[in-house]
């Protein structure tokens, strides 16, 4: 692998700066907020000794939702030893954010607190790209639910996405949390796998999004899990 | 625009064949596993001669849609400007268009019948394959003879980049194989067209290996990228797969290279990973729009080099003839 001033469109920065993309997720993502790469502007990359690999980003970062975009440095730490398989990322944006969502996540929080029959949706999108506009804040939270994931699993061999949420379905809220059951579908570009997921979700302005179980499932009964790129 | 059934892509293909019967017809040039004919829309006016070529195909990727649709808008961009437009015009008297607008026809179907997201052919799995549901089909684009099996692959049966047994065990690789290796001498160009990712990758998919005209490729892909942007704003990054992407082998880009088409391209259209394989409806038309402009850009490149000698190897000999006809000159005084 590269070290040093890395190409900014070639994969290795750009898988890095998928994982500041996951990472910025965990950390601010919302039914109204989905965070996206834009592009990175630099990369440099550095052997860390006993540690992995630390990358530098400069990078812009979209929020799907919206028009705006911003620029974030970050640092991206591949660990070396292979239990411990989580990046480490630390990310600064200079006005991450400036939409307010305030008003649009407390009514939409309302909203699903006093609903009497909890929701439910899949497959979003459908086969033809379409996502009903009532869902949408869903498949949002889904792509941020599954920030979660993606971090979790991402290496510099990877470079996740959600393909889809097949199903969502809403729990009692718990502590002033929504919660929702979610089995979303993610795609690694690398090995053109698709893979499942089961999410225990909560959510509320003031929480913003946790994770609370996250569980692989295999493609079909009685098979095992995917098997990992060479 | 919608996305369509493959019933409904096979009708069009007929009524093309029928209603523009001067310029198009249609060509059965193999079959796939499950016995359905696989073809073409040969686009291009009979002028006697024995015509150059363009190569395009769609859908060897089974769960990428907008690359059947492209196809489609392709030929009818050509259909609906090749009379007024004098470039087309002139481009389809030297060139015919070869465009197949799905190649993987039984990955196709079954996007629309059972699983959305499949992406290999529907051979069976081979044996010793245990699990029931992913382990049948074979990545027809790591099945071409290319360095075949040798990076970017997985021989578990089971994995989307299953290369198959065999280089060519794929009856719809090997119908490819079949139509191009006749005509190479006529092919000028190899235009492949997958999702997602806004990339434009040139030859060669193994890391260790360049096309000796890996800058001509280049700078004719970063023009193309350049045409692409100025359509919607869109960014396409341009480089070798290894680079921008991923290594990998047995690829019908790296096959049309190596068989010796020179300009052989890979077209990953939108998105970047919101949407993926499942690409909106609204945005057919945009990116089909964007995605003409860019191969436009390759092919009337392409067809310059070939017919007005613009090309450096014309440059060359026409300044031979004047250093000749201005030393012969001298000589004379």
């Amino acid at each position: 692998m590269a070290t040093g001033e890395l190409n900014p469109s070639h994969y290795p920065a750009q898988r890095a700066a998928n994982v500041v993309k996951h990472y910025l997720n965990t950390r601010y993502g919302s039914p109204y907020r989905w965070v996206g790469l834009h592009k990175v502007h630099s990369a440099n990359a550095e052997e860390v000794a006993e540690s992995g690999r630390k990358y530098h980003l400069e990078i812009s970062v979209q929020e799907m939702t919206g028009n705006t975009t911003e620029k974030c440095s970050a640092e991206v730490l591949f660990p070396a030893l292979e239990n411990q398989r989580s990046p480490q990322v630390q990310a600064s944006c200079e006005a991450l954010l400036t939409a307010n969502t305030t008003a649009q996540e407390e009514a939409l929080y309302q909203q699903y607190r006093r609903n009497h029959t909890l929701l439910s949706g899949h497959n979003l999108p459908d086969s033809y790209g379409h996502i009903d506009p009532d869902m949408k804040p869903l498949w949002h939270l889904g792509g941020v639910a599954s920030s979660f994931v993606m971090l979790k699993e991402s290496t510099e061999n990877t470079l996740y996405n959600m393909a889809q949420v097949a199903n969502v379905t809403q729990l009692e809220t718990e502590n002033d949390q929504l919660r929702f059951n979610y089995h979303v579908l993610l795609h690694d570009m690398v090995s053109q796998e698709i893979i499942h997921w089961k999410l225990l979700v909560t959510w509320s302005p003031a929480e913003g999004v946790k994770v609370l179980q996250m569980e692989e499932l295999p493609k079909c009964e009685h098979c095992e899990v995917p098997p990992k790129p060479n | 625009y919608k996305y369509h059934p493959m019933s409904e892509i096979t009708d069009w293909m007929d009524m093309i064949a029928k209603n523009y019967s001067d310029v198009a017809s249609l060509v059965e040039y193999g079959k796939t596993y499950e016995n359905r004919p696989i073809s073409l829309l040969k686009i291009g006016p009979t002028t006697g001669v024995r015509k150059k070529a363009i190569w395009m195909d769609c859908g060897i990727h089974a769960r990428e849609w907008i690359s059947p649709a492209f196809c489609q808008y392709f030929v009818k961009q050509l259909l609906e400007t090749y009379k007024t437009d004098s470039q087309i015009k002139e481009m389809m008297t030297n060139m015919d268009f070869y465009v197949t607008p799905v190649l993987n026809i039984d990955g196709y179907i079954y996007t629309w019948t059972t699983d959305r997201l499949w992406r290999k052919s529907r051979s069976p799995g081979a044996l010793g394959c245990n699990c029931s549901c992913d382990c049948n089909g074979t990545d027809l684009n790591r099945n071409f003879n290319a360095n075949w099996g040798t990076v970017g692959v997985s021989f578990n049966c089971c994995s989307q980049v299953y290369p198959g047994s065999k280089p060519l065990s794929e009856s719809e690789a090997q119908a490819v194989v079949d139509f191009v290796e006749k005509r190479k001498d006529d092919i000028l160009c190899f235009l492949t067209i997958h999702s997602y990712g806004q990339l434009l990758l040139v030859p060669y998919g193994h890391p260790s290996i360049a096309a000796p005209n890996y800058d001509e490729l280049m700078k004719v892909g970063l023009a193309a990228a350049e045409a692409i942007k100025k359509v919607h704003g869109m960014e396409y990054t341009v480089g070798t797969s290894p680079d921008v992407l991923y290594a990998n082998s047995g690829s019908s880009r790296d096959w049309a290279r190596l068989t010796g088409i020179n300009f052989s391209y890979t077209f990953e259209l939108r998105d970047k990973g919101e949407h993926g394989f499942k690409l909106p409806e609204e945005q057919i038309q945009p990116t089909c729009e964007e995605a003409y402009s860019g191969a436009m850009h390759i092919i009337s490149y392409v067809h310059d080099k070939t017919f007005k000698g613009t090309g450096s190897a014309a440059a060359t000999a026409t300044a031979t003839l004047w250093m000749v006809l201005l030393a012969v000159g001298a000589a004379l005084l």
